[in-house]
């Protein structure tokens, strides 16, 4: 029958000059139409349904009449009506365009059955079983101490404010202090595990933010004791006094000019002092600062000096007018600043925990005053700072207190290459020129100093003896000792890098004195 | 003579909810101290109960604990608090890290009659609430170091029928996955009768 409209349809479509028969159809045929497809759709309604969730007579009656109700042809009739209408009479669940703007529902993906259910089931959801009920109490009453149905819980709006940025629980020092295990594996040199020598440092002020000794290339020791320079020569084991300020003033940072005798005198008023220790003589004051000047580098001729007020300047010690660069990138006291032996690279580091790294070249005239790099890794101020001596990129660096890690940077592509715990504030840190490896040292618990291995970062020796803190740390210039200068007012000699006996006749070939010819100053 | 006696160690209900208030107030800012939750830079010692005690210095700090706790003092007297609940969570993730419990209880007569008097001495309360104080300065030495910047939030637990101001709003009870529970010294007013329970994050 529906093949018959479908072709009638078709022929009136085709066919122009008829009278017009394409509109809706008549009503007649219509109702034979729906009896027809209706009755078969009965059929073919039950099998979809009863395969699907509820095989409910109610159900497929239901859709039956909504199917009925779809395919009363819309009052206006549309152009398309002819293959539309075969559509619909052949699948009246879906019909291909859904008349007009009428919203129909698709009753058929809809569980009635079941929504009423669950409607009804929520009011009876209270009513639980008496063993729920008290299963629920008691869980509350676990939970938060009491029955929650018979309690509110309130709080303040205005909430407390958090804690402040970037603050870190200080408490974190407390926690952490137990010696950490050495390497296992044994180790194939000794190290003297007590002091070589002891020096008395009477007066050495204790702050972490000075760098108080120098070791010079002559083997001469420089020390800054409150007010006075003392020298020490190691070959001879004469003590000089160089120099002594007047007043409150008292020295803050010593640093000996790389292959000369010159000697840069930070003082706490800021002006720092140039002396010729060959001949005991001052050359000349430069003031560049306002406040204390804790930490200087020299790179050649470029004095860098750091201060109080983070500031740090690039001085060229020939001219008159020494400063060459100011640079500001330090929000407080400077406290470490080495130059890399290379000249390629300055860090410096502050108490505002930042560690900055800066690009020079030899015999350069104008500096950047921007860091190339600027590391805020560290949770503390970062005074121990010391380039490597075999891999000219690498920089070590330390944090204090809250910080407590060594970190290794890569400084051509910026990259921190490893970090280790090193369990204490890091007072300073140098690497030796005889083994792979570095010597940190520390401050509470154990006021000790650490030789690590690098790259491994495994513990070689801890070097106790120092009854406070360690302040600073100097290498002699054979690189077998090392000096640290302590809080508890005394200077200790470690000979832990003594070369290796069977390398010692290599070694002592190429130890000539360095030339004095080297980059003098002018 | 014994009627003297008797007045001289009462203490009032008020009495009792001051002294209460007290105890929160300083338990609660040497939590702040001893946990580390805000720089030790923002406190200041106080002598107080025979203890100097860390108060925090911090004007914010004390703009949210100085109304909750007065507000808790009246609900205190017209006993509708169950317990105040000190919350400490990760500021970041606000994640629970640790729950400090004050459980009230009501001693004496069930009404709250305002003139109602214990007959507990002064000194022997402060000496218990002095015990507790110092007690929650020691759980410093066992509790899991708070690794994170830390917030605190007030809780209080109350009854159903309390009027409740503008400024308060109802909140979800906070715990603590897998927690320890340590349940501190007590302290009693005859009166009022506080525990401190401290619940923590228990070490993985």
């Amino acid at each position: 029958m529906s093949q018959f409209a479908f072709v009638n349809d078709l022929k009136s479509a085709v066919r122009m000059d008829e009278p017009i028969t394409n509109g809706p159809a008549p009503r007649w045929m219509k109702k034979s139409v729906e009896s027809t497809s209706s009755s078969s759709n009965t059929s073919r309604n039950k099998i979809s349904t009863s395969g699907s969730f509820s095989g409910h007579m109610k159900l497929s009656k239901e859709t039956i009449d909504l199917m009925a109700a779809k395919r009363t042809p819309s009052k206006t009739p549309k152009k398309s009506k002819s293959p539309a209408s075969r559509s619909a009479s052949n699948t009246p669940a879906k019909p291909k365009t859904p008349g007009g703007d009428r919203f129909i529902p698709s009753r058929m993906s809809t569980n009635f059955d079941m929504s009423h259910f669950k409607m009804n089931q929520e009011n009876e959801n209270l009513d639980l079983s008496p063993t729920q009920a008290d299963y629920r109490k008691a869980m509350s009453e676990n939970l938060h101490g009491c029955d929650i149905n018979n309690v509110r819980v309130l709080s303040y709006q205005n909430k407390a404010p958090a804690p402040p940025e970037g603050y870190q629980n200080a408490l974190k020092v407390v926690y952490s202090q137990s010696k950490t295990p050495m390497n296992v594996r044994g180790n194939t040199r000794y190290i003297p595990h007590a002091p070589d020598r002891i020096l008395d440092a009477p007066e050495i002020v204790d702050d972490y933010y000075l760098n108080l000794i120098d070791w010079s290339f002559s083997n001469i020791l420089a020390v800054a004791l409150g007010t006075s320079v003392y020298l020490w020569n190691a070959d001879t084991g004469a003590i000089d006094q160089l120099l002594d300020l007047e007043g409150a003033d008292y020295i803050t940072s010593l640093s000996w000019i790389p292959n000369g005798h010159l000697l840069a005198v930070g003082t706490s008023l800021g002006p720092v002092q140039l002396w010729d220790v060959s001949q005991t003589k001052r050359l000349r004051i430069m003031n560049s600062h306002s406040s204390r000047v804790g930490a200087m580098s020299w790179n050649n001729h470029i004095l860098t000096t750091g201060s109080r007020n983070g500031q740090l300047v690039h001085n060229d010690v020939r001219h008159r007018e020494h400063i060459i660069t100011i640079i500001q990138s330090h929000t407080q006291e400077v406290c470490g600043l080495k130059w890399s032996t290379d000249g390629r690279y300055l860090a410096s580091g502050g108490n505002d925990n930042l560690l900055n790294v800066y690009s020079g070249l030899p015999g350069q005239t104008t500096y950047h005053s921007e860091p190339i790099y600027s590391f805020s890794q560290h949770q503390a101020a970062v005074k121990a700072l010391d380039w490597c001596p075999w891999q000219t990129n690498v920089l070590a660096s330390g944090g204090g207190t809250a910080d407590r890690t060594i970190r290794f940077w890569n400084c051509n592509n910026g990259q921190c290459i490893n970090s280790v715990n090193a369990n204490s504030q890091v007072c300073a840190i140098l690497w030796s020129k005889t083994y792979r490896e570095l010597v940190s040292a520390h401050g509470f618990a154990n006021n000790q100093l650490t030789i690590w291995k690098y790259p491994s970062l495994t513990k070689v020796a801890e070097l106790t003896g120092h009854t406070n803190r360690i302040l600073n740390l100097a290498m002699s210039p054979d690189g077998s000792t090392v000096l640290s200068a302590g809080a508890d007012e005394t200077l200790r000699m470690w000979k832990c890098f003594l070369p290796d006996p069977n390398k010692k006749k290599e070694k002592e070939k190429r130890s000539s004195r360095p030339t004095l010819l080297g980059p003098g100053l002018r | 003579m014994a009627t003297k006696q008797q007045s001289q160690n009462a203490i009032t209900l008020k009495g009792s909810a001051k002294l209460v208030m007290d105890y929160l107030n300083f338990g609660i800012n040497s939590i702040l101290f001893q946990r580390g939750i805000y720089p030790p830079e923002s406190f200041k010692t106080e002598e107080h109960f025979g203890l100097s005690i860390l108060v925090s210095t911090d004007e914010k700090i004390q703009q949210f604990l100085t109304p909750v706790l007065s507000q808790m003092k009246d609900w205190l007297l017209e006993q509708k608090i169950q317990k105040l609940s000190m919350v400490v969570s990760n500021v970041t993730n606000k994640e629970v890290m640790e729950r400090w419990d004050f459980k009230v209880q009501y001693e004496g007569s069930n009404d709250s009659n305002p003139d109602s008097i214990g007959n507990k001495e002064l000194s022997t309360i402060q000496k218990e609430i002095r015990d507790v104080l110092r007690q929650i300065c020691s759980t410093v030495s066992f509790l899991p170091l708070l690794d994170c910047p830390c917030a605190f939030d007030l809780q209080i637990y109350t009854k159903p029928d309390v009027e409740v101001p503008q400024e308060w709003a109802e909140t979800a009870p906070s715990y603590i996955a897998n927690s320890q529970e340590l349940q501190l010294r007590s302290f009693s007013t005859s009166l009022h009768r506080m525990d401190t329970v401290v619940s923590y994050k228990a070490d993985f």
